[in-house]
């Protein structure tokens, strides 16, 4: 974007960071699997979803940088925060354990990526929209690919079940957090700006619900446990992500290659 | 015959572009069908390759026998009248 835009609400860059941060934070846990898929193909299948999870998070760090307007860049935004500046759900952040745990992850969070793309493709933010049209064929797809990972393996053999089974008992209470808002979604709500989280529990829900019982899981009951990443009150694994992310760019500052 | 948990073998054939054939690009390793499409499409479509995709179980394929190749296809080395290359064309017909 060329015009001048002025985020005349600081919870417009809040709001935007956020959504960077999940896709951010994902793309490197993902990163993290290159060269360790069950097989070639799968491997390569899931290095793509990281880049381009990696590629969304390029255009909105930059986009909140420009919003911001105190000259950060995607780099800056990237590499120079700490943890509490981050504001990517927990769900992102947390460790990839088994292919179980790291599709049923990947899954949650790219369906809930989903419902707020279709939603934001209405923001009064033209940029946004414009991100948002653009990543929403990519997540269409990143959606298939993991749900049908995680109905083969929730539906195949005894190991795989118990394996997915185990992931989702882990993983479900965070996704608690992806759908409660808070006073920056209710200001860029009103703003105009994207969608309230809480407007897309009910799309996610019957997305997700729809593949777990494909794949012959049972859902574990409902807990009011609640992460808070989207504070800034993180997991002890953000630390190590973020360690791993930014030491190169922080002991070559400014580096070139 | 491999054992039953290795993923079958499957060739992938992709179309560039609309109006060409599709033509054989390699081929992958894939539990069934709609796995076998959406890896290809990850491994064989990242750079624009493809705007279609076909994939073909391996073992459906019916392959000659390269050592064969003598009795198959050498015969035809000395019939070159059945190339239709003694017509006179006329100029405006190229590329025939």
């Amino acid at each position: 974007m060329n015009a001048p835009i002025a985020a005349l609400n600081p919870a417009h860059v809040s709001y935007v960071l956020r959504i960077a941060d999940g896709s951010l934070i994902l793309a490197q846990r993902l990163s993290e699997c290159c060269g360790h898929g069950p097989a070639l193909e799968p491997d390569i299948a899931l290095t793509n979803i990281a880049l381009d999870l990696l590629g969304q998070a390029r255009l909105l760090l930059s986009h909140a940088g420009a919003l911001e307007g105190q000259g950060r860049d995607e780099d800056a935004l990237a590499y120079w925060r700490d943890a509490s500046q981050f504001h990517n759900p927990t769900l992102c952040e947390l460790p990839n354990g088994d292919f179980a745990q790291i599709c049923l992850r990947t899954f949650f969070y790219v369906a809930w990526q989903a419902q707020l793309w279709t939603a934001l493709s209405a923001s009064k933010d033209a940029a946004l929209a414009a991100i948002a049209e653009k990543s929403s064929k990519e997540t269409r797809y990143h959606c298939e690919h993991l749900a049908g990972w995680v109905v083969r393996l929730g539906d195949g053999t005894a190991d795989s079940h118990a394996r997915m089974q185990r992931a989702l008992n882990y993983l479900l209470p965070y996704t608690n957090e992806l759908c409660v808002d808070d006073d920056i979604d209710l200001a860029a709500a009103a703003a105009g700006i994207g969608p309230l989280p809480s407007s897309l529990n009910d799309a996610w829900t019957a997305q997700v619900q729809a593949v777990l019982a494909e794949a012959t899981l049972s859902l574990p009951a409902s807990t009011p446990f609640r992460s808070s990443g989207r504070r800034g009150q993180h997991s002890e694994a953000m630390d190590y992500v973020l360690a791993e992310m930014q030491s190169v760019a922080r002991a070559h500052p400014g580096a070139q290659w | 015959m491999s054992n039953n948990k290795e993923w079958p073998l499957w060739e992938v054939f992709l179309r560039s572009r609309a109006g060409l054939d599709h033509k054989h690009c390699g081929s992958l390793h894939a539990a069934d069908g709609a796995m076998a499409l959406q890896l290809a499409r990850d491994v064989y479509t990242r750079r624009q390759e493809g705007v279609s995709i076909w994939v073909v179980r391996a073992d459906h394929i019916h392959a000659s026998d390269p050592t064969d190749k003598a009795a198959l296809f050498d015969p035809m080395a000395d019939k070159i009248y059945r190339h239709p290359t003694f017509y006179e064309l006329p100029d405006e017909v190229d590329h025939m």
